[in-house]
């Protein structure tokens, strides 16, 4: 079925944002039991017989040509949310040619590849674009590669360099991010990123998380999921605007909680690169409120109870206090007590009526 | 197209390069383009075993990788190989099909290095041959020692073809090298590369760290260990002996047999897929099990670990 875009949506401002019922069924609910905590949940990602966000290596979907507005818009206010150090150059050809090919391959109705040698044209019909240059000079093309193809494509981006028994993240894009600054970050090691995730260091979690990524293999990528809450459908939540969305938490209550809470999920994927060796981490943000995600009912069960056990640091990292009482209470109604099946599948195949 | 894991690759020529070295480039059976790859980066094929045993599979250093122009490969013809090299040597022709894993790098260039040293002994030239492109292309500094036998020294300084101003020397018989004092000559900031028969690149280590080097600055050939010796699980609780395949994981030949089991990252990181063992000696390669957890014996992550006994038998 032929993805219907809307290119009106909006993720500041007004927030003109919604899910259509097919987007809230493949929504990638995180919680795969009814209690959460950190964990290795990295899996193989692309397997055969994926379904929804997991079945193409970029997921491309009704959200696709207003987030790349809304991109366009976060880069024209601050350049610096694009950043790649000088030796990520052939990372930048490499992510331009797995993105390009993943797209054309997995929707040649929307985007064509063609080549000749080094002379590639590029076309992007949902975009309307359509480029001829030539593969690994830079002056052929509008912006750097990396950020040209970037602003083609849904979710944050970081490269990182691996080196010394770890990984650098020396490059990126972000505009889509939950309360991280790749200006700040760049050029740190992967512990020294994850510095101020609570608890999951104590538990090996990234020494583990780190052997297992740097061992990503070219043509075998990898994936999990993470998830914050955001409120409105706001995709820059950066800490250099802080300013502008940390008040919103301020603003949510027991009437608005439903439409206005929601939650995050980031589909993070990693893929190895075949000329620089480096791995290419995509943090593709999916966004949908509290009142959608509850028309399933297990997810509104599962909700409550993951919301109500969490652990208090992780409340607290997430940025949740403020409101947490507000919102288990909220999704108290949605849990009549029955049990939920393993897995994160919606379990229905239509949403319950509102 | 990324989780295509097989080439299908044909010979588009093997010519003699010297007595016993043949090179070999293959491009894609149907035509199409190949991935790229780093320096450094191998590839392995399948080929047939002479006994009509299972397919050997053998790692090749990428000389030059280029998505059109096709892959090209050094292969040595050894005695003592299992008949992969012999194949290679005595039957395959050009037109011929080979099937090939898609590259894998374990033995990269390091982005910060300020200057490059490049040593290699015999065949390990095969990698240097992929660097020493590359650093030209990039402009960076490097200096490269081909340790070859007295008869061979022609052949290698042949395909290694310094260009004006490029240290890149030819040292004829094991000790005409003088790696002490080649790595004590060496500027801060020097990162070394080895390939070669293992006593070589282990006593060039041995220098380095006693000279003082840290260890991130000195890297080896690795083709990786994926696989190892078959082995045999018993099942004790369904009743049933897996036979393990040396190019097979423990725990896809448990599923291959059946047998429904959780697993999730399939790379010994996670946990999911822990099997309480009750007999026989693990090799645990994962990164989930404590040292502790390891001594006590009672568990293994079939997804990357193997078996040192012939048998080992799990509780499922």
């Amino acid at each position: 079925m032929a993805t219907a875009f809307k290119p009106d949506e909006t993720f500041r401002g007004d927030f003109r944002y919604s899910n259509s019922a097919a987007a809230v069924l493949r929504f990638p609910f995180p919680f795969v039991e009814d209690r959460y905590m950190y964990g290795i949940n990295l899996e193989p990602h692309t397997r055969p017989g994926s379904s929804g966000a997991f079945a193409v290596a970029f997921d491309v979907d009704e959200h696709y040509v207003a987030e790349c507005a809304e991109r366009a818009l976060s880069l024209a206010q601050d350049p610096g949310r694009c950043l790649v150090l000088p030796h990520m150059h052939e990372a930048e050809w490499d992510t331009l040619e797995l993105i390009m090919e993943s797209l054309a391959a997995d929707y040649p109705e929307h985007f064509t590849l063609e080549r000749e040698g080094l002379d590639w044209t590029w076309t992007n019909r949902p975009l309307g674009l359509h480029q001829t240059f030539r593969f690994g000079d830079a002056g052929t093309l509008p912006y750097p590669p990396f950020e040209y193809i970037t602003r083609q494509a849904q979710g944050d981006f970081t490269l990182q360099d691996q080196r010394d028994g770890t990984l650098y993240i020396d490059g990126g894009i972000t505009t889509t991010q939950a309360d991280w600054s790749l200006a700040f970050d760049v050029g740190m090691t992967f512990h020294e990123w994850h510095g101020p995730v609570p608890l999951a260091h104590q538990a090996g979690v990234f020494d583990r998380a780190l052997q297992y990524l740097m061992r990503v293999r070219y043509g075998h990528p990898a994936r999990r999921l993470n998830w914050t809450l955001t409120v409105n459908p706001r995709l820059d939540t950066s800490p250099e605007n802080y300013p502008i969305w940390g008040p919103d938490r301020a603003s949510l209550t027991p009437e608005n909680i439903a439409d206005r809470l929601f939650l995050r999920v980031e589909l993070q994927t990693f893929y190895r690169l075949p000329r620089s060796n480096a791995l290419l981490f995509g943090i593709r943000a999916y966004l949908a409120n509290l009142a959608d995600l509850t028309r399933v009912p297990k997810w509104g069960r599962r909700l409550h109870r993951v919301m109500r056990d969490l652990h208090p640091e992780v409340v607290g990292y997430k940025g949740i206090t403020r409101y947490h009482d507000v919102l288990v209470n909220h999704l108290a109604q949605f849990d009549d007590g029955a049990p939920t099946s393993p897995g994160i599948a919606p379990d229905v195949d239509a949403l319950r009526e509102m | 197209m990324m989780d295509d894991r097989t080439l299908s690759l044909r010979v588009a020529a093997a010519p003699l390069v010297a007595t016993g070295l043949r090179r070999l480039h293959l491009v894609a059976a149907d035509g199409s383009r190949l991935p790229p790859a780093a320096p450094g980066a191998h590839i392995t094929l399948t080929l047939p075993s002479p006994a009509g045993a299972r397919p050997l599979r053998n790692s090749y250093t990428l000389v030059e990788a280029d998505p059109e122009r096709g892959y090209q490969l050094i292969v040595r013809r050894t005695d003592r190989s299992r008949g992969g090299s012999h194949h290679i040597h005595d039957r395959l022709q050009p037109g011929d099909t080979i099937e090939a894993t898609v590259p894998h790098n374990l033995f990269a260039l390091h982005s910060q290095a300020r200057k490059h040293l490049l040593i290699a002994g015999g065949i390990g030239i095969t990698p240097m041959l992929a660097f020493v492109a590359h650093l030209r292309e990039a402009r960076a500094a490097f200096e490269l020692h081909q340790i070859a036998s007295a008869d061979e020294a022609g052949v290698f300084a042949a395909l290694l073809a310094p260009h004006p101003g490029e240290r890149i020397q030819v040292h004829a018989g094991r000790d005409a090298c003088d790696i002490a004092a080649l790595l004590a000559a060496q500027p801060l900031g020097t990162h070394v590369y080895t390939c070669g028969p293992g006593a070589m690149m282990d006593r060039i280590a041995a220098v380095a760290a006693e000279l003082g080097w840290p260890a991130s600055h000195v890297h080896r050939e690795d083709f990786g260990a994926a696989g190892g010796e078959p082995f045999t699980a018993r099942l004790a609780r369904s009743g049933i002996d897996v036979a393990v395949a040396g190019d097979q994981t423990l725990l896809e030949a448990i599923e291959a047999a059946g047998i429904d089991t959780p697993s999730l990252c399939r790379g010994g990181a996670c946990g999911v897929c822990i099997l309480p063992l009750s007999e026989g000696d693990p090799e645990h390669r994962d990164h989930f099990l404590s040292e502790a957890e390891r001594a006590s014996g009672c568990h293994i992550m079939p997804c990357v670990s193997r078996s040192r006994s012939a048998t080992l038998v799990l509780d499922i």
